[in-house]
C-alpha cells in the first residue's frame, strides 16, 4: 500500500512537472484551412472599455469582410523593457505597435520584415506624408513599417491661465521670447502655478531639447562622411538654453522642482496650476481622461520659433519571421484600419457616439496625409463631426504645413540620454555653464557616433 | 551486506524525496544558472535575438570603458554603498540597543521599526520624491516652518545621492534592526552585570562587552550591506532616473539602461559579469566569515 501511495505521489509529481513545462513551452500556431493567422498587438486594456469595445468592434468587421484572414488580437502596445526579451523567446506577435523612435533600431537589428515589394498594390499608402514613410526606411529606401499616426510636437498651453493672467489665449506665443513673458506673467498668479514646464528625467529632457533645437532651425546630428556626428553646439542652441535659464532662475517662473518626468508635467497641467509645456496633440485626450483636464481649457499651438519641429508619432511593423501570405495579410489589416480613408467617416461616428474626442488631430483622424484630396476630405469630416472645442487647436493646425517636421538623430536614445544631462545642467544649477555642458554633450554624442 | 531487495527497497523510499530535489535543481538550473552561464556568454558577444549572435572578444568591454558613464556609475554605486555604510550601519544598531533597553513596549517598536520594509521598494521611493520636493515636499515643509534651510535634495547633483541614501536606509533599517535586536538578546545578562560591578558606564558596556559579543553579525551584516547596496537600481530608477547630471547613475542603472534603453544586451552582460566579479569577492568573504563562525 505504502509503496503504491509512493509511487502515485511520484507520478503527480513528475505530472506536475511535465505540466508546468509543457505550459511553458510555445502553444503553436498557423493557419487552418487555408486562412492566414495573424498575431496583432495594440489590443487596449480591459481596464478602457471604450477604446477595447471600438477595437473589437473593428476586428470583427474586419474578419467579416476578410474571412480568409484571421486575426488573434494581443493586449497592449510598445514596451520597450520587455521587447527584446519578446524578440529572443519567439513571442513577438506578427504585427507589432512601434513608436516613431523605435524603428530605426529594428530595422538594423533585423527584426522587421521588408515590406517595400509588397508595397505597391496597398492602396492610399502613396497619400501618407513621405517623412513619415521615412522613419520606416533604412538608408536604402527599404520599407519596414507603415505609419499609422503623426504627432508633431508644439506648444500646448492652458487658455484659463492664459486668462486669468491677462493674456489672449487666441494669440499664443510664437517665439521662445514670447514664452518667456508668458511664462513670467502666469508664474504672478501664484498659488503654486508655474508659467513652463520641462520634462527632464529618463531621457525625455534630451528629447524636449531636440525639439526645441529643431525649433530653432538647428539640428543634433550631421551627416559626417558615411557616419554622424553631433550637431547642436551653435550659438542658437546656447541663447536658447539661455531663455530657458532665464525662466528658471531670473524669473522663477518654472518652480523649483525640475527633476520630473513628462507625467509630471502632464499631472501639474490637468490641474491647471501648469500654463506651458510642448507637447504633441496627443496629450490632449490623455490631459483629459487621466489628469483630469478640461478640453475648453486647452491650447495647442506651432512650437516656438517655428524653424522646424519634431516629429513623433506610432505605426506597425511586421515581424521579421513572417511568411510572405502573412506579409500580404498584414498589410491587407493595416491598410483597412489605419490607411483607410473610406472608413473615416464610419470611425469617426462610432467615435462621437462612444463619447471619444473628434475633431483633434489624433485618431480616428491621425494627421497623416500629404495636401490633397484625401487630406481636404477627412479634414471637413472632422471639422463637421467636432466634438471638442477644435478651434483651440486651429493655431497648431494652421501653422503645421509650414513647419519642417524632422525625425529623431540616429541613436536617438543614447543621445537623448547625453541631452538630458544639458537640460537637467541648465534647470538644476543656477551657475550652469551653457558651453561647457554643451562641449561634454558633443564630445559623448561623437563618441557614440564614433563607436 | 545489502541485499539488491533492501536496495530496491531504500531506492523506492527516496525517489519522491529525490523528485523534489529534481524539481528544485530544474528550477534553480532554468531560473539561476543558466542565466548566469547564459550572461557569461553574451558578455563576449554582438547580440541580435534574430540573425544570430558573433563573437566578439573583449569588444564589450572595451566599449564599456570608453563610455565615461562607466567610470562614472562605478564612483557612485561605491559612494552609495559607502555613505549607506556610514548611515545604514550605525543607525540600525544604534536602534536596536535602544528598542532593547526598553522593558516594555519592545514588541511594538520592533513593528514599527520593521513597517517600512513591509511597503513595496517602488512604494518607498515615490513617497520619498514625494517628500524631497523642493517646494510642498513634507521634509522642506517641515524645515522651512522650523526656520531652518530648505535644500534642494534631489534637484542638485551635489545632494541627489546622499537623499537616496537615506530614503534607502529608511527603508531598509528594520531587517538589520531585528537581526541585531535578536543577536542583542542572546548576551548573557550577567556580563552586563559584571562590567556594571567593575563600574563600567553604558559606553564602556557597549563597547566591551555588546560590540565583541555581536562581533559576527556586525561583520555579516557589513558585508551583506555592501552586497545589496553594490546593486542598488529601485531608488535611483524611479526618484532620480540617473539624475541631475548623471549624479545618481549607479552600476545596476546602467546595466538597465544598456540592455532596455540601447538595447546592447553585450555592453549589458559585460557589465553585469565585472559586477558580479566585484560581489563575489565580497561574497567569499562572507562565505569565510560564517564557515568560521561555524566551525
Amino acid at each position: 500500500m505504502k509503496r503504491r501511495a509512493r509511487t502515485r505521489r511520484c507520478l503527480a509529481t513528475t505530472a506536475v512537472l511535465a505540466l508546468t513545462l509543457a505550459a511553458c513551452s510555445s502553444d503553436g500556431d498557423g493557419g487552418d484551412d487555408g486562412r492566414v493567422t495573424l498575431h496583432i498587438n495594440g489590443q487596449p486594456p480591459g481596464t478602457d472599455e471604450r477604446e477595447l469595445r471600438v477595437f473589437e468592434a473593428e476586428i470583427a468587421l474586419f474578419e467579416e469582410e476578410h474571412p480568409e484572414i484571421d486575426l488573434v488580437p494581443h493586449e497592449g502596445f510598445m514596451d520597450p523593457e520587455t521587447f527584446h526579451t519578446r524578440v529572443a523567446g519567439g513571442d513577438l506577435e506578427d504585427v507589432f505597435y512601434v513608436y516613431l523612435t523605435d524603428p530605426a533600431g529594428i530595422i538594423e537589428q533585423g527584426y522587421a520584415a521588408d515590406l517595400t515589394d509588397h508595397l505597391d498594390d496597398v492602396p492610399h499608402l502613396d497619400q501618407v506624408r513621405p517623412e513619415l514613410h521615412e522613419v520606416f526606411q533604412d538608408e536604402e529606401g527599404r520599407q519596414y513599417g507603415v505609419p499609422t499616426a503623426n504627432y508633431s510636437m508644439g506648444l500646448l498651453y492652458h487658455r484659463g491661465l492664459f486668462e486669468r493672467a491677462g493674456l489672449d489665449p487666441d494669440a499664443p506665443p510664437t517665439t521662445w521670447e514670447e514664452v518667456r513673458e508668458a511664462s513670467a506673467a502666469i508664474a504672478a498668479l501664484g498659488g503654486g502655478v508655474t508659467g513652463y514646464g520641462e520634462c527632464a528625467t529618463e531621457n525625455t529632457g534630451g528629447w524636449h531639447l531636440t525639439a526645441e533645437i529643431y525649433s530653432t532651425g538647428g539640428g543634433v546630428a550631421e551627416r559626417d562622411g558615411e557616419g554622424w556626428r553631433a550637431a547642436f553646439h551653435t550659438p542658437e542652441t546656447v541663447r536658447l538654453l539661455e531663455n530657458l535659464r532665464a525662466m528658471r532662475w531670473e524669473d522663477d517662473s518654472m518652480g523649483s522642482d525640475q527633476m520630473r518626468s513628462c507625467e509630471d508635467v502632464m499631472v501639474q497641467m490637468g490641474a491647471g496650476q501648469l500654463g506651458m509645456y510642448l507637447g504633441a496633440p496627443d496629450n490632449l485626450p490623455t490631459l483629459v481622461r487621466q489628469y483630469d483636464g478640461d478640453y475648453e481649457d486647452l491650447g495647442l499651438a506651432p512650437v516656438p520659433d517655428g524653424r522646424g519641429t519634431l516629429l513623433g508619432g506610432e505605426g506597425y511593423m511586421i515581424n521579421a519571421g513572417a511568411s510572405d501570405e502573412q506579409i500580404e495579410a498584414a498589410l491587407t489589416w493595416l491598410q483597412w484600419r489605419f490607411v483607410n480613408p473610406d472608413a473615416v467617416e464610419r470611425r469617426i461616428e462610432e467615435a462621437a457616439a462612444d463619447e471619444l474626442p473628434v475633431g483633434l488631430p489624433t485618431p480616428p483622424t491621425p494627421d497623416i496625409w500629404v495636401e490633397g484630396e484625401i487630406r481636404e476630405s477627412v479634414e471637413a469630416l472632422k471639422e463637421r463631426h467636432a466634438n471638442v472645442p477644435v478651434e483651440n487647436v486651429r493655431p497648431f493646425m494652421e501653422g503645421a504645413p509650414t513647419v519642417e517636421g524632422r525625425i529623431e538623430p540616429p541613436r536617438a536614445q543614447e543621445v537623448y540620454a547625453i541631452l538630458d544631462n544639458v537640460m537637467q545642467g541648465v534647470l538644476t544649477d543656477e551657475g550652469a555653464d551653457i558651453r561647457g555642458l554643451l562641449d561634454r554633450a558633443e564630445d559623448d554624442v561623437n563618441r557614440v557616433y564614433g563607436s | 551486506m545489502s541485499t539488491p531487495t533492501a536496495r530496491r527497497r531504500r531506492l523506492g523510499e527516496h525517489v519522491t524525496a529525490y523528485g523534489f530535489l529534481c524539481a528544485a535543481l530544474v528550477v534553480f538550473a532554468v531560473f539561476a544558472w543558466y542565466p548566469a552561464v547564459r550572461n557569461i556568454v553574451l558578455s563576449f558577444q554582438e547580440v541580435n535575438f534574430v540573425r544570430g549572435s558573433s563573437w566578439v572578444g573583449l569588444e564589450n568591454f572595451r566599449r564599456l570603458l570608453d563610455d565615461p558613464l562607466f567610470a562614472t556609475a562605478w564612483r557612485n554605486s561605491a559612494l552609495f554603498t559607502l555613505y549607506a555604510l556610514l548611515l545604514g550601519f550605525g543607525v540600525p544598531f544604534v536602534t536596536a540597543l535602544l528598542i532593547n533597553e526598553f522593558r516594555h513596549a519592545r514588541a511594538y517598536f520592533r513593528v514599527l521599526v520593521y513597517l517600512p520594509v513591509m511597503l513595496p521598494p517602488v512604494v518607498v521611493a515615490l513617497m520619498w520624491r514625494w517628500f524631497y520636493q523642493p517646494e510642498g515636499g513634507l521634509i522642506n515643509e517641515v524645515l522651512g516652518t522650523a526656520g531652518l534651510p530648505t535644500p534642494e535634495w534631489t534637484n542638485s547633483s551635489s545632494t541627489a545621492l546622499i537623499s537616496l541614501v537615506i530614503a534607502s536606509t529608511w527603508a531598509n533599517l528594520g531587517t538589520a534592526t531585528l537581526i541585531y535586536l535578536a543577536a542583542l538578546q542572546t548576551i548573557p545578562g550577567e556580563l552586563y552585570e559584571a562590567a556594571e560591578l567593575d563600574g563600567a558606564g553604558i559606553w564602556r558596556r557597549i563597547w566591551h562587552v555588546t560590540v565583541p559579543q555581536t562581533r559576527f553579525v556586525i561583520l555579516m551584516l557589513l558585508l551583506l550591506q555592501v552586497i545589496a547596496t553594490m546593486q542598488v537600481f529601485t531608488e535611483p530608477f524611479v526618484m532620480t532616473g540617473g539624475g541631475p547630471e548623471d549624479s545618481t547613475v549607479t552600476v545596476m542603472l546602467l546595466i538597465y539602461r544598456y540592455a532596455f534603453v540601447y538595447n546592447d544586451f553585450g555592453a549589458a552582460s559585460a557589465m553585469s559579469l565585472l559586477l558580479l566579479v566585484v560581489l563575489a569577492v565580497f561574497s567569499a568573504a562572507y562565505l569565510r566569515v560564517t564557515r568560521g563562525q561555524q566551525k
